[in-house]
C-alpha cells in the first residue's frame, strides 16, 4: 500500500475526526455510562442512586437465573449459527452446480434478503402461529402440539427456527460469492485430479471457502446474540415469564421492565467483556488456521 | 503413453453453435501435437473435450483404445498443465504434486519417491515446503508440470501454459518443456496462439479456424505448403502476402489489373480468367537486380528496420484496381525511404496459390505429394 505523508500532523487526525465521532457519540459515550451505572444502585423513580461497587456484578453472577439464561444464549447461538452456516453452505454448493436457469434459482434463493428483516420475523412467527400457522398444523399432524409463547421448549424451537431462516440468505450469499471466487482451472484441475466430488469438496473447495466461513462465523454469532432481539419480543409476545429469552433480552427486561438499571448495566458490561474475548479469540486462533490466497 | 484417437467430435453450443465442427485427428504414442489458431476457434474446447472437462456433444475420443466420453477427468489417466498454473493455493508445492497420487489411493512411500524425483528433475526441490503464493510464476510453472509428471500419466494436456510468462522465462520453458515431453516420451497434446510455440514445440500441427482443423502436418510442412489462405496467413511472421489476382489469357501468368506480376506454374489445371489468390512470403521477395525485371514495384510506406533484417511495409498497383498492401522482408539494414519505389524480384518456387473462391490451396503437380507425411495424420473419413 502507499503510505501518504502529510506535511502537517493534525490533517490524518482531522480525517479521522468525522467517524471518530460517531463511534464516541454511539459507543463509548454509552458504554462509559454503561461501565458507570453498573456501580450504582438506581432509585427505580429517578430520585438518585448509590454507590454500591461490585454488588451488581456479584447479584448478577450469583442469580440462578442468570445461569439459565446463559446456558440457553449459549446453546441458541451454537445451534443458530450452526444451522444458518450449514444450511446456507449446502444450498450455495447447489445453486453454484446448476448450469440451467442458475440465475432465476439464486435469486429465489436470495429474496429472503431483500425483505426488511422485522417483516420476515414477522413472517416467521406467522409460520408459527397458534391458529393460522401452517408449522404448528403440521407438527399436530405428527401429534405435536406446539405451542410457541407458552411452552419453554416450543418456544426455543421456534425462536431458532425463525432465527436460522432469517439469516441463511446473507449466509448464501456470502458462500456463493465465495464459492464463485475460487477459480475455475483450479476446481477443474481437482476434478483430474480427485474422482470423489464429496472428497474434493472437503480437500479444495472448502479449504479456499474458510476465508469466507471464517468471517460468516462471526457474523452469524454477533447475529445470533445480538440481533435477535426484535425476533425474542415478537415470539416472547412480552411475556417472557417461563419463555426462553438470550442474554440481552435480558439486559432489557431487567433495566426496562424490572427498572433495575444498575443490574442491568452490570449485565450489559459482562457482555461487552464477552465479545471483547471472542472477539480477541476468533482473530488469534481461527484466523490462524485459514488461507488467505 | 498412448494413442489418442478424435473421431469426429463435434461440440455444440445451445442446439447450433459449433466450436468444434467435425475434427478427426490419430495422434500416435509419443507424439508431441500441437493445437494452434486464433482465440475462439475451437482448440481450448477440442482440448478440454479431451480432458473430460467439457462434454463431447458428438464423436468419440479413445486414449489407449479406449473411449473415455462417458468418464470423468480422473478417470482417463491424463494430466493437464493450465494457463495459470491452477495451483491448490492451500496446498504446499509437495501436496500440490502428491494430491492427485494421494486420491488414486497410493502408498505413501511410492507418493514420496515420485514427488521427490520430479522435484529433483524441475528443480523444485528447495520449494516443496513453500505455498504457491510464495513462489515466482516460473516456479509456479515448474509446480504446475511437477503435479503433471509425477501422476505418469497416458496424455499431457496443456493449455497455453506459457501464456502468462515474460518473454525470456517463455522461450526457456518452451525448451525445457519439449525437453522432458522427449524424455518421458508421453502423447501430448498442446493448445496456443503463439506461433513460435507452435512451429517450435510440435511434432505436428493442427491449425484450426472457426472449429474447423484447416491443415495437419508437420510445422514445415504447413509453413512451405500451407493448404488454405487462413493457415498461410495465420502461420509466419509477418504474414504471407496475400494477392487477389487472375490467371491471364494463355494460363502461364498472374495478372492484377490487367499487368502481369508474377509468373504460373499451374497452367495445366488452371483455366484463363480464373479467379486466384497469390501467396508471397515477405522473406521470398528481393530487391531486383539493377539489369534484373522487376516483377512488382512497391510503394514503400513504412519501414521497420529490426537488425538483422528490415521489413518494407507498402502497396502495389496503387491507384489501379489492383491495389493491395504488400510486406517484403529485405536482409540487412536496408536504407529506404517512405514514398520511394521499390522493385521487387519475386522467388518463383516460392508462390503459393489459393483458389480465391474456396480459400483452398491449389495443387499443380505431383512435386508436393512427394514430402516427408507427418505422423499423425487426418485420419480417414
Amino acid at each position: 500500500m502507499n503510505k501518504v505523508r502529510f506535511g502537517h500532523s493534525a490533517i490524518p487526525y482531522l480525517f479521522l475526526l468525522p467517524q471518530m465521532l460517531i463511534v464516541a457519540v454511539f459507543f463509548y459515550l454509552p458504554a462509559g455510562e454503561a461501565v458507570r451505572s453498573s456501580f450504582y444502585l438506581e432509585d427505580p423513580f429517578g430520585f438518585g442512586s448509590t454507590f454500591v461497587g461490585l454488588d451488581n456484578y456479584r447479584d448478577v453472577l450469583s442469580n440462578a437465573e442468570y445461569r439459565r439464561v446463559a446456558i440457553f444464549t449459549l446453546w441458541f447461538t451454537v445451534l443458530v449459527a450452526f444451522f444458518a452456516l450449514a444450511i446456507a453452505l449446502v444450498l450455495a454448493v447447489k445453486a453454484d452446480a446448476v448450469l440451467r436457469g442458475a440465475k432465476t434459482y439464486r435469486t429465489l434463493l436470495m429474496w429472503v434478503y431483500a425483505i426488511a428483516p422485522p417483516v420476515a420475523g414477522l413472517l416467521g412467527i406467522m409460520l408459527f402461529d397458534q391458529h393460522v400457522g401452517p408449522i404448528v398444523k403440521l407438527a399436530a399432524l405428527f401429534g405435536w402440539d406446539l405451542r410457541v409463547g407458552v411452552n419453554y421448549h416450543d418456544t426455543a424451537f421456534a425462536m431458532i427456527v425463525t432465527a436460522v431462516w432469517l439469516q441463511i440468505a446473507v449466509n448464501f450469499i456470502f458462500f456463493l460469492s465465495g464459492l464463485q471466487s475460487i477459480p475455475r482451472s483450479v476446481r477443474e484441475a481437482a476434478r483430474i485430479d480427485c474422482r470423489s466430488g464429496f472428497r474434493r469438496f472437503w480437500t479444495v473447495t472448502f479449504p479456499l471457502l474458510t476465508p469466507t466461513a471464517f468471517f460468516l462465523v462471526v457474523i452469524n454469532i454477533t447475529y445470533a446474540l445480538f440481533d435477535t432481539f426484535g425476533l425474542i419480543d415478537l415470539m416472547t409476545k412480552n411475556e417472557p415469564g417461563n419463555n426462553p429469552v438470550t442474554l440481552v433480552y435480558k439486559v432489557f427486561l431487567d433495566g426496562f421492565r424490572g427498572n433495575d438499571l444498575g443490574g442491568s448495566s452490570a449485565q450489559s458490561v459482562i457482555l461487552m467483556v464477552v465479545v471483547f474475548v471472542l472477539t480477541i479469540v476468533q482473530f488469534r486462533f481461527i484466523e490462524r488456521r485459514v488461507h488467505y490466497s | 503413453m498412448a494413442q489418442v484417437h478424435i473421431d469426429r467430435v463435434s461440440k455444440i453450443y445451445s442446439g447450433t453453435q459449433r466450436a468444434v465442427n467435425d475434427i478427426s485427428i490419430v495422434i500416435p504414442d509419443g507424439e508431441f501435437v500441437v493445437l494452434v489458431g486464433p482465440s475462439g476457434c475451437g482448440k481450448s474446447t477440442l482440448l478440454r473435450m479431451v480432458a473430460g472437462l467439457e462434454r463431447i456433444t458428438e464423436g468419440t475420443i479413445s486414449i489407449d483404445g479406449r473411449v473415455v466420453n462417458a468418464l470423468e477427468p480422473a478417470e482417463r489417466d491424463i494430466a493437464m498443465v493450465f494457463q495459470n498454473y491452477a495451483l491448490y493455493p492451500h496446498m504446499k508445492v509437495y501436496d500440490n504434486m502428491a494430491y492427485g497420487l494421494r486420491n488414486r489411493g497410493m502408498p505413501k512411500a511410492e507418493i514420496d519417491q515420485r514427488v521427490r524425483e520430479a522435484a529433483k528433475t524441475l528443480e523444485l526441490e528447495r520449494l516443496l515446503e513453500r505455498r504457491p503464493r510464495e513462489l515466482s510464476g516460473g516456479q509456479r510453472q515448474r509446480v504446475a508440470m511437477g503435479r503433471a509428471i509425477v501422476r505418469s500419466p497416458k496424455v499431457f494436456l496443456f493449455d497455453e501454459p506459457l501464456s502468462n510468462l515474460d518473454a525470456k522465462l517463455r522461450g526457456q520453458m518452451r525448451v525445457e518443456i519439449r525437453k522432458l515431453q522427449r524424455r518421458f516420451g508421453v502423447t501430448s497434446i498442446y493448445v496456443t496462439h503463439d506461433q513460435v510455440e507452435a512451429m517450435t514445440l510440435a511434432d505436428t500441427l493442427v491449425v484450426m479456424n472457426n472449429g474447423v482443423a484447416e491443415q495437419v502436418g508437420s510445422p514445415l510442412d504447413v509453413y512451405k505448403r500451407p493448404a488454405s489462405t487462413f493457415v498461410a496467413g495465420f502461420i509466419g511472421a509477418p504474414a504471407m502476402n496475400l494477392i487477389d489476382a487472375d490467371v491471364s489469357d494463355d494460363g502461364s501468368a498472374a495478372t492484377v489489373g490487367g499487368a502481369v506480376i508474377a509468373p504460373l506454374e499451374h497452367s495445366a489445371i488452371l483455366e484463363p480468367g480464373h479467379a486466384v489468390t497469390l501467396g508471397i512470403r515477405p522473406e521470398h521477395l528481393r530487391r531486383a537486380g539493377a539489369n534484373e525485371k522487376a516483377e512488382i514495384e512497391l510503394v514503400v510506406s513504412a519501414i521497420e528496420i529490426l537488425g538483422a533484417d528490415t521489413l518494407a511495409h507498402g502497396q502495389i498497383g496503387a491507384g489501379g484496381p489492383g491495389k493491395s498492401n504488400l510486406i517484403a522482408r529485405l536482409p540487412g539494414t536496408t536504407r529506404l525511404e517512405v514514398g520511394s519505389k521499390l522493385p521487387l524480384a519475386i522467388d518463383r518456387s516460392a508462390i503459393h496459390l489459393f483458389d480465391r473462391e474456396t480459400g483452398r490451396r491449389i495443387v499443380s503437380d505431383k512435386a508436393s505429394q512427394t514430402e516427408v507425411t507427418p505422423r499423425a495424420r487426418l485420419a480417414a473419413v
